[in-house]
């Protein structure tokens, strides 16, 4: 093996295995160490300059971050990064005169943003602090598009939404509200140097070819737009029995809003097995914790109608059958079908993207599904000056996705008014910072803390259910907060290996908790993993590999379940190996605020 | 701060034949010289223990005073242990072996402990082929009172103030097979791959059997001029052979061409085997070991690996022919049978 190049920025930054799942990059162990010091001002302004949400995110992340969390390697659970990230937002302190203050001198150039959601709205906030004049739509009357439309406000409350999107709308942004785009000709015949589209993935999934879908319209209903009309109150009541079709986030959203709008006997249906799911483990805790049962692996047959009025739904009995290829089935089992009552079906089955107000003659390419031709880096359309980002590019993902979208769709757009190449990008900022204090004494806390994950306390279900807007998780306090916290590996705190200073005396990889260290001769990649200190079979963690040593062997380091704990460092008697901060900062338009700031404190 | 080792450790670490993993061998944190050999050395006793599937309360850990005699408390925190005076862990050792032949005793020394104020009670336990496997942990200085020179440091050797060892050394392989030491070896701390099993084979063999394990200090004696320094010592390493333990009931793997290999058989019926043995050298030859321990030395080299070997020799209880039963379980019913075994006796005797 070759010796590992450690000045790639992205080396170190992968071994942060949170941050590095993070579509934003988030610096998950920085903000994670404030609020173990009770800093929860920084924490959240370290969370804002990357995810730009941190109070939505904290409730409603996807939280791809967790399942990568090393701590989950090494324990049962990974660390709660997510309500973590709510710590520091319900905490913080004054944060507005930390953030960028306008207005800011003009730089000429000017942008239309379709669409208020996440993706739009963190362009708008990259590049408001460089001059430009941002012009943002949407058909709502308030910006956040689906995060106010469809998220309830049982998980997330409207005053945190409208507390962070007004951060970006008081930059300066003009604001088009209640303006639907029905034509981007017209848009693009404007004085615009740029436009980014970001109007997510608004049309519902239906199920036009099911028997009496067209006879019980009047009380079957799309998911999402279902969702849309309690947000904005044109609904508020609905039938006692509901049958919610589907087995996503969306169907867990739609079956909780209906147990609080009315529904009594609320049951969702899944076609396939419970195992495959498309919700969040969490989601489908907390439905069944409000007492709504699950069933599976029935998939719609029959809408039943009589005179007029929806009396229920029947469904066949399926089982699931895999070929050779792993390839699923859904085959009948011969049981009888299954009559379930109800007054009211909501679908939730599935988001697509459409843009039937995109004229196909404009150069603006689409693919698959009507979806656009966008580049995977740039976000740039086969329209040099059309940008897309969220929902709208690939398809439904997340909040936290459209973020992501969002920082470097600004990077491009900035770059084209540029008049720059796209493909030439500003690499990420990095940094290394020294740790070390004395012999056994670090700047960060290096000790290693058993506790297992504390678990969020819940509204009970008496008053919640009673409540459309009353939040369920309740959050933690500071104190479990800070327990939560220590939990943390503090992955970012980087083991650096300097092979002229070794003198080979095997103190590291007698100390290592986790056997991550052994000293041997070089070989290939796998046959190397196979002969180390502890199996090194997670292949998608890197072996750290140093140059060759005086007895011709290599220090090999498997980055897998290192537990940061310095122990290394402090056995070894010649200083090759050092723990350092390594901060890791991915490109972005402009740093909107400054990262480092806390640690200069 | 920490100084405090985590409770977790590789999930999935390999367990033995007990259900044991490597974890539940160790002992406290140590608190010598970051780099300190004598750490590896620890490492490596941690790791043999493991292998060989030891249950832990049947090992005894003795040990005198130095760095070398602190280490038992930083490994197989789960056994007994005993840590005497400076220099009488032989003495304590014979005493416990004598009582209770059943435990496996794991005497640990340093160079100070054994050959300057111990040297009388460690030449006494080589005689009578004590029943223990006994390492010195050999940095050539005291390392505990700040890196005196000590007896095993070499002619010349220079130490930390700079200043070369002029008194005549003292060569504890040499000593122990002249004793009539019924095991010898040696081995460097920086060298788990030879070390390891040649501790695993020391615990199988029945009799006195001595380690001589390079150890540097790396606070004291790890200078330019030192031969006890990890430069030195790597520089002139010259092995024998290279050791393997093959416990008894252990399949056999490997047959080796004829002059590359050798397979000696201990008393439980497990096996040594050498493997890439230098030609024309045999083990069990004691002539042919001090001559060749006479050849490294004017060579310059530090002869490793397992010097010499005989498992038929009876240990201390064999010749002093006590009961099979471990002393300290015999009841006052045992050891006072009553008037009618007396008159037996006496008939006999008649
Ligand atoms: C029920 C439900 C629950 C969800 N829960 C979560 C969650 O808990 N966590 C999470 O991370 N994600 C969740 N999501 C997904 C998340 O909301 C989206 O992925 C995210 O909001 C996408 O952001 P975006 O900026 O791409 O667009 P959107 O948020 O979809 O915003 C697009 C906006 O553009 C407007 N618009 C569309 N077309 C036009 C037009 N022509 N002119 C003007 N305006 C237009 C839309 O009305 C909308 O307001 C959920 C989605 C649904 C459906
Ligand atoms: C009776 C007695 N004399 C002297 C000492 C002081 N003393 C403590 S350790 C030591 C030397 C230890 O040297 P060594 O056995 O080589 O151990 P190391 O520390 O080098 O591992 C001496 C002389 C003592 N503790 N007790
Ligand atoms: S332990 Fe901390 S730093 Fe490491 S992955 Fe988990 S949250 Fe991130
Ligand atoms: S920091 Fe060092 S000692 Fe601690 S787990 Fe990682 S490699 Fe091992
Ligand atoms: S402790 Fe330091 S000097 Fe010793 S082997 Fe490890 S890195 Fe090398
Ligand atoms: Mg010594």
């Amino acid at each position: 093996m070759k010796p590992t190049n450690i000045k790639d920025p992205e080396y170190f930054h992968k071994v942060v295995d949170c941050q590095y799942a993070c579509p934003a990059h988030t610096p998950v162990p920085e903000y994670i160490r404030l609020i173990a010091a009770e800093r929860y001002t920084e924490a959240y302004m370290v969370n804002w300059e990357s995810n730009v949400f941190p109070g939505v995110l904290g409730r409603t992340c996807d939280r791809p971050c967790e399942p990568a969390c090393r701590r989950g390697r090494v324990e049962e659970k990974p660390v709660a990064i997510c309500r973590l990230k709510r710590v520091a937002a319900d905490n913080k302190g004054p944060v507005r005169q930390l953030m960028p203050q306008g207005p800011f001198p003009s730089n000429g150039k000017k942008i239309a943003l379709i669409g208020g959601g996440p993706a739009s709205l963190t362009v708008a906030r990259d590049l408001a602090p460089l001059g430009y004049e941002l012009h943002l739509y949407d058909d709502h009357k308030k910006g956040g598009g689906m995060m106010r439309s469809q998220i309830p406000a049982f998980r997330l409350p409207e005053s945190v939404l409208d507390e962070e999107v007004d951060f970006i709308l008081d930059l300066g942004i003009h604001r088009h509200f209640n303006t639907y785009v029905s034509s981007m000709k017209d848009i693009l015949s404007q004085d615009y140097d740029a436009v980014f589209v970001g109007t997510g993935a608004p049309k519902g999934g239906d199920l036009r070819k099911i028997p009496g879908r067209e006879e019980g319209d009047a009380n079957i209903h799309i998911g999402i737009e279902w969702l849309a009309n309690v947000a904005f109150e044109h609904t508020d009541k609905i039938g006692k029995k509901v049958v919610v079709l589907g087995g996503g986030n969306t169907a867990m959203d739609c079956c909780r809003t209906a147990k609080r709008l009315g529904g009594e006997e609320v049951t969702v249906v899944v076609r396939s097995p419970f195992k495959d799911m498309k919700a969040s483990p969490w989601e489908i805790e907390d439905a069944q914790r409000e007492g709504i049962p699950i069933r599976n692996c029935m998939p719609p047959k029959q809408f039943v109608v009589e005179n007029g009025k929806l009396k229920g739904v029947l469904f066949e009995k399926v089982e699931a059958v895999y070929d050779e290829n792993g390839k699923r089935s859904l085959v009948s089992t011969g049981e009888p079908d299954e009559f379930i009552e109800a007054d009211e079906v909501l679908m939730a089955i599935g988001q697509e993207n459409a843009f039937p107000w995109i004229e196909r003659d404009l150069g603006i390419e689409f693919g698959k599904w009507d979806i656009p031709v966008v580049d995977r880096l740039t976000f740039q359309s086969t329209n040099p000056r059309v940008f897309f980002g969220g929902d709208a590019a690939f398809g439904p993902e997340n909040v936290i996705t459209a973020v992501a979208h969002g920082h470097q769709a600004a990077v491009s757009i900035d770059l084209f008014c540029q008049g720059q190449d796209l493909r030439e990008r500003p690499a990420p900022t990095v940094n290394l910072f020294h740790q070390k204090m004395g012999i056994h004494e670090w700047m960060y806390d290096s000790q290693v803390v058993e506790d297992l994950r504390y678990a969020v306390p819940h509204a009970a279900n008496e008053v919640a259910l009673k409540d459309r807007k009353l939040e369920v998780e309740l959050g933690f306090s500071q104190d479990t907060g800070f327990k939560e916290a220590q939990r943390c590996l503090n992955c970012d705190i980087q083991t650096i290996f300097t092979d002229r200073l070794c003198i080979e005396c095997d103190a590291c990889v007698d100390i290592c908790p986790t056997s991550c260290i052994t000293f041997t001769l070089n070989g290939e990649e796998e046959e190397v993993r196979a002969r180390l200190n502890a199996p090194a079979e997670e292949l998608s963690q890197d072996l750290y590999v140093s140059d060759t040593l005086p007895t011709s062997r290599v220090m090999i380091k498997d980055e897998n379940v290192c537990l940061h704990c310095g122990l290394c460092a402090e056995r070894c008697p010649t200083a090759a190996w050092d723990m350092k901060k390594y901060l890791y900062q991915v490109t972005k338009t402009c740093q909107v605020w400054d990262i480092m700031a806390p640690v200069q404190l | 701060m920490t100084y405090l080792r985590p409770k977790f450790r590789h999930p999935e670490s390999p367990k033995n034949n007990l259900g044991y993993t490597r974890q539940y061998y160790e002992g406290a944190l140590s608190t010598l010289c970051a780099g300190c050999g004598h750490d590896s050395i620890s490492g490596a006793i941690i790791q043999a223990c493991f292998e060989i599937d030891l249950e832990p309360h049947r090992l005894a850990k003795l040990s005198g005073i130095g760095c070398s005699s602190k280490t038992p408390t930083y490994f197989l925190g789960n056994s007994h242990g005993f840590n005497s005076v400076h220099g009488r862990m032989p003495s304590v050792a014979t005493g416990a072996n004598l009582a209770n032949r059943d435990l496996i005793y794991l005497g640990v020394s340093g160079d100070g402990d054994s050959a300057s104020i111990g040297m009388g009670q460690f030449v006494h336990a080589i005689r009578r082929n004590l029943n223990i496997v006994y390492i010195v942990m050999n940095n050539g200085c005291y390392g505990l009172t700040k890196g005196q020179d000590s007896a095993t440091a070499d002619v010349g050797s220079v130490n930390k103030s700079g200043a070369a060892n002029q008194f005549s050394t003292i060569d504890l392989v040499g000593l122990a097979l002249e004793l009539g030491a019924t095991f010898v070896g040696r081995s460097f701390s920086g060298d788990k791959a030879q070390l390891v099993p040649m501790i695993k084979a020391a615990m199988a063999h029945r009799g006195f059997a001595f380690i001589d394990v390079l150890s540097p200090c790396v606070t004291f004696n790890n200078n330019p001029g030192s031969t006890k320094s990890y430069d030195y010592v790597r520089a002139h390493l010259e092995a024998t052979a290279a050791v393997d333990y093959v416990p008894f009931k252990s399949e056999i793997t490997a047959s080796y061409p004829e002059g590359t290999g050798k397979t000696i058989r201990l008393h439980d019926d497990s096996e040594i085997r050498l493997r890439k043995l230098a030609s024309g050298w045999d083990p069990t030859d004691r002539g042919l070991a001090f001559a060749r321990l006479q050849e490294s030395r004017s060579n310059n080299e530090i002869l490793t690996g397992l010097i010499y070997l005989d498992p038929n020799r009876k240990d201390l209880h064999e010749m002093l022919d006590t009961v099979g039963q471990p002393l300290n379980t015999l009841t006052e019913q045992d050891l006072c049978p009553g008037q009618s075994a007396l008159e037996a006796i006496n008939a006999e005797n008649r």
